[in-house]
């Protein structure tokens, strides 16, 4: 028999016997889930509130990604967003530009007018691993953790968008979507059943608090995230 | 050779009285907390929240076969290789036989507790391949040659000053007191093994039986690095990292953040459903993923204590507990400290030898209250105790309760006692804590409450002559 089916042939074994109900043991508080029959259909009554206007989200992932120490700016418009990303360019003296194909990235790089390493069919990790800045677009931001949703598809690969020290995020208001449980709504939506290999909420830069419990920036992946959202 | 129990006391001993280790934890898990509450309070309703998990992990756990058949299924169907393991043992073997067939030389590896329980990184070392741990924690006890002092926090227990001195040790950097300095140096060097590494190795979080994903939550990007750039990517993860759906996420996701380290949702929660597809531009050209049971099973059979399955390793009851909070990660002796730990490594490495952990706990119950999943933690050390009792029960143990029993059933033996026992107490100060001392397990660090002068008998009777 393969361990395959000793494993399996164990589990069974060990399933004739039920075992309680979490929460009907002998001395522990029930507080049944209202209006549910268990699942995650009704997780959102329970996760932090997120508003039911646009303009009500768009304040709330604003504060968000305050806390998070991202860098959040809505723009009105492409000559804004061109505007804005000449300021970085300027600011952090950019020499190279990681990126991927796409309406807004092309878009910027041609803004932009610097060597560009693009991620799609195939790219040299050391090339990608030189450039100041990766400029991708996103699936979806979440308004309630203030959250960039990425997959391979939408953001040139798994590397792009973690690799460079700084990561630039081109989103449209039209992406933002209020909670956790309606992002997963909009993958299935959006992919089932052929989901990229790679899905990623990204929220805020990368961190550690391993020294001391001390907030750094920056651990692995980019020190800093910007959102331009038109 | 002392026993793991001798060992225990031993440090426990120690390290309670380390006033500089107290300072440490204390400072740490005192900012968790403030953290923790505050997140936890932008939940509409947490109680209503953990109930739901609790369920959800229940399903899960008690339709575990039919769920990971799926989870496979799923996994399989898109070029992605499953690999069984019953023990430790095998489980290393197959890591192993992936690691020479693909004739690599560097491994980079992001943080896995299973890793530990099956102590892989030394076997990869012992048959001559180059391990990296990549999470900043996990790399700097590696350089110290440690063992993870907490299952979230690795490297809670030591100062930067200690991080700083093993990095110019090991890595030959300049001596600094920057928090950022430090974590620069760790970039640097784990940069370089990204890109060279042959085989990027990581645990799970969850594993998604309905689209068939492995779900890994981090904040440094080490396991998004780890999944990206090597050629071929292996994930080791416990069978009952299952969850039925993928929407369950949208609950576990931020719950998991809340108890594990205060944060709405860590910095990075990725899911990964296999290799590179046709049409993506990087990620592995080979996928691995190895279940491991290593006496899970055995617990799951255990249907009073099948709850603890569902644990998702946040580390909240570690930081809760009065007794990891006195007595650290490290005394335990164990893969998982803490309350979790002493309720898993008596069944996942032996009741007698582990059942010590059952009574490092003051039952106070702080660590069944704050888990979002509701094991029932500390009725589980109770029935350890129990477990432990009836499989082989202690001879001094039965006498003692034989002895209390018959005194206790009879009048005259229990008012010889009391006497007894205040006579006797007059020569105590003599032998107090001391080798003869009856006592000594009490009276070594605290004073014995003395005797009543009178009994209430004695007091009521002089009461009612004086009438």
């Amino acid at each position: 028999m393969s361990e395959r089916e000793n494993i399996l042939a164990r589990i069974r074994e060990a399933l004739t016997v039920r075992a309680p109900m979490p929460g009907h043991a002998q001395d522990s508080v029930t507080h049944p889930p209202a209006g549910s029959g268990g699942g995650s259909s009704g997780v959102r009554q329970w996760l932090p509130l997120v508003g039911y206007t646009f303009q009500e989200r768009l304040e709330l992932f604003r504060t968000n990604a305050a806390a998070l120490k991202a860098d959040f700016h809505l723009v009105a418009s492409r000559d804004e967003l061109s505007e804005r990303l000449l300021e970085l360019r300027e600011a952090e003296g950019w020499k190279k530009v990681g990126t991927h194909a796409g309406e807004l990235t092309d878009f910027a790089c041609g803004q932009l007018a610097l060597p560009t390493c693009r991620t799609d069919g195939g790219y040299d990790v050391a090339e990608l691993e030189s450039c100041s800045v990766a400029i991708t677009e996103c699936d979806a931001l979440v308004a309630q953790t203030g959250s960039v949703l990425v997959t391979s598809r939408s953001a040139g690969g798994r590397a792009l968008s973690v690799l460079p020290p700084h990561h630039v995020v081109l989103a449209q208001s039209r992406q933002l979507l209020g909670d956790l449980p309606e992002a997963f709504a909009f993958l299935k939506k959006t992919y089932a059943p052929g989901y990229p290999s790679f899905i990623s909420f990204i929220t805020g830069p990368s961190r550690t608090g391993d020294i001391e419990r001390i907030l750094v920036l920056g651990a692995h992946g980019p020190r800093k995230l910007t959102i331009l959202c038109l | 050779m002392k026993t793991a129990a001798q060992e225990f006391k031993l440090q426990a001993g120690r390290l309670t009285a380390d006033l500089r280790h107290r300072g440490l934890i204390q400072t740490a898990l005192g900012k968790y907390e403030v953290v923790r509450d505050q997140t936890k309070s932008g939940f509409q309703d947490w109680q209503a929240a953990r109930q739901a998990a609790a369920q959800t992990k229940w399903e899960a756990i008690n339709h575990l076969d039919a769920y990971l058949v799926q989870f496979v299924e799923k996994l399989e169907s898109r070029g992605t290789k499953v690999h069984w393991a019953s023990t430790g043992v095998q489980a290393r073997e197959i890591i192993l036989g992936i690691i020479r067939e693909k004739k690599a030389k560097c491994i980079v590896k992001s943080k896995a507790m299973t890793s530990e329980e099956i102590h892989l990184n030394a076997a990869l070392d012992q048959a001559g391949f180059e391990v990296v741990e990549s999470d900043l924690g996990e790399f700097i006890v590696q350089l110290r040659k440690e063992t993870p002092y907490h299952i979230v926090f690795p490297a809670m227990h030591l100062t930067r000053g200690e991080i700083s001195e093993v990095f110019a040790r090991e890595l030959g950097s300049a001596p600094t007191d920057s928090p950022e300095e430090l974590t620069l140096i760790a970039r640097r060097v784990l940069r370089q093994k990204y890109i060279t590494a042959d085989v990027g190795f990581t645990g799970a979080n969850f594993g998604i039986a309905e689209t068939g994903m492995i779900s890994i939550t981090e904040n440094e990007g080490n396991a998004r690095l780890s999944a990206a750039l090597p050629k071929t990517m292996v994930t080791l993860m416990g069978i009952e990292k299952i969850l039925p759906r993928f929407e369950d996420l949208a609950l576990f996701l931020p719950m998991l953040a809340t108890m594990g380290t205060g944060q709405a949702l860590t910095c990075y929660n990725s899911f990964y459903g296999g290799p590179r597809q046709p049409g993506e531009t990087d990620g592995p050209d080979e996928y691995h993923v190895v279940l491991l049971d290593n006496r899970r099973t055995e617990l799951l059979a255990d249907a009073e204590q099948r709850d603890s399955l569902h644990c998702i390793r946040c580390g909240a009851c570690l930081n809760v507990c009065p007794i990891f909070k006195n007595v650290g990660g490290h005394t335990y002796g164990t893969t998982y400290s803490g309350p979790i730990g002493s309720v898993l490594t008596p069944h996942l490495r032996g009741l007698q030898e582990w059942k010590h952990l059952s009574f490092a706990s003051s039952l106070c119950g702080a660590c069944t209250e704050t888990c979002p999943v509701k094991i029932n933690l500390h009725h589980h050390l109770l029935h350890n105790r129990r477990n432990a009792a009836r499989q082989q029960p202690g001879f001094a143990e039965k006498l003692a309760f034989r002895l209390f029993a018959f005194v206790i059933n009879r009048p005259w033996a229990y008012g010889l006692a009391k006497r007894a026992g205040r006579l006797l107490q007059r020569f105590h100060p003599w032998v107090k804590g001391g080798p003869l001392d009856p006592a000594r397990a009490w009276t070594k660090t605290r004073e014995l409450a003395p005797i009543a002068r009178q009994t209430f008998k004695e007091y009521w009777r002089g009461r009612q002559l004086g009438k």
